[in-house]
């Protein structure tokens, strides 16, 4: 019988393992395409962790809103820009030591301050949550932080409709119709009521026809 | 048993990947925007490690809008990105500089 605590760590590590790989995998590899996907596999295996901190709510949501939104849109503008790679890769090795120095500075810093706490290992305790995590955000969620809750759909629609008016553009030569032309149109300027007798004289020459 | 350092530690080496990604990659902007997405994943995941050994709702509250926040950013990044590859034909940001700044 396997310790439910060990089985726990060992899936940790297992989801860092992958988690560090894919995002070592995101920052070197050549093809943007590939870098995107390695991102989705980042994001991923991050749900798999947040499961283990009992953070379902935020899992789930995690894998729908970036893996099933932000990630598509990024791999659709990936592959919709024609991008010549080995430009863009010009710079990598010269830039490659100074990258590495200080990500290794800092981590080492991180680490350091982190391993002054260890000390006091703190183990993960009871669910604050109780049964359902869902419940447990939701009601925060709606009662204290309603107003920042609002604020955030406000900032949503803001994305929404600053994406699509930058990226919006007038097509020459696009059909379309005016809408606003077409309600503030003055019925004097499309129909011409020409006044003539109704019936001609008879015997008198054919007239010539008014051109309309 | 899993430790609050644990999560501390994966958060800080994503963070690092992340910086040395905008170092090393820094003439492309589509590794640069995925980068700042792996910085906020970072925070992120201490957040949810701080709530839950916290015992605070308050964390993964903010995780929400932090998402949030998120989501939105990169949507219009991309379509800056987007205007700025048609108007220039380039993501380099080495020939981005009609700003001069």
């Amino acid at each position: 019988m396997i310790d439910p605590n060990l089985l726990q760590l060992v899936c940790f590590y297992v989801f860092g393992a992958v988690t560090v790989a894919a995002a070592l995998a995101v920052i070197t590899l050549r093809n943007s395409v590939h870098a995107v996907l390695a991102l989705v596999l980042t994001f991923f295996s991050t749900a798999c962790i947040w499961m283990l901190a009992e953070a379902e709510f935020l899992a789930i949501a995690l894998i729908v809103v970036y893996v099933g939104a932000v990630m598509v849109l990024f791999l659709f503008v990936v592959m919709m820009l024609d991008i010549d790679q080995e430009k863009l890769r010009e710079g990598f090795v010269k830039f490659l030591p100074v990258g590495l120095v200080v990500a290794v500075v800092m981590l080492v810093e991180m680490l350091g301050l982190i391993g002054v706490r260890v000390m006091h290992a703190q183990t993960m305790g009871a669910n604050p949550a109780g049964d359902s995590n869902t419940a447990w955000l939701g009601k925060a969620l709606y009662t204290q932080y309603l107003l920042p809750f609002e604020i955030a759909a406000l900032i949503l629609t803001v994305g929404v409709i600053a994406a699509v008016a930058l990226t919006l553009r007038q097509r020459t030569g696009s059909k379309r119709q005016l809408a606003s032309e077409q309600v503030a149109v003055n019925p004097r300027d499309r129909v011409r009521v020409v006044k003539m007798a109704a019936e001609r004289p008879a015997g008198a020459a054919p007239a010539q026809e008014p051109q309309p | 048993m899993i430790t609050l350092s644990h999560f501390i530690v994966l958060g800080a080496i994503l963070f690092c990947i992340a910086v040395a990604g905008l170092f090393i990659n820094r003439k492309n902007v589509i590794v640069l925007l995925m980068a700042i997405e792996l910085m906020l994943l970072a925070v992120n995941i201490n957040f949810v490690a701080f709530s839950r050994f916290g015992h605070d709702v308050a964390g993964q509250v903010f995780v929400f809008f932090i998402l949030t926040v998120a989501a939105a950013e990169s949507a219009i990044g991309l379509a800056i990105l987007v205007l700025l590859f048609r108007n220039r034909s380039t993501v380099n940001v080495a020939e981005i500089d009609s700003m001069k700044g």
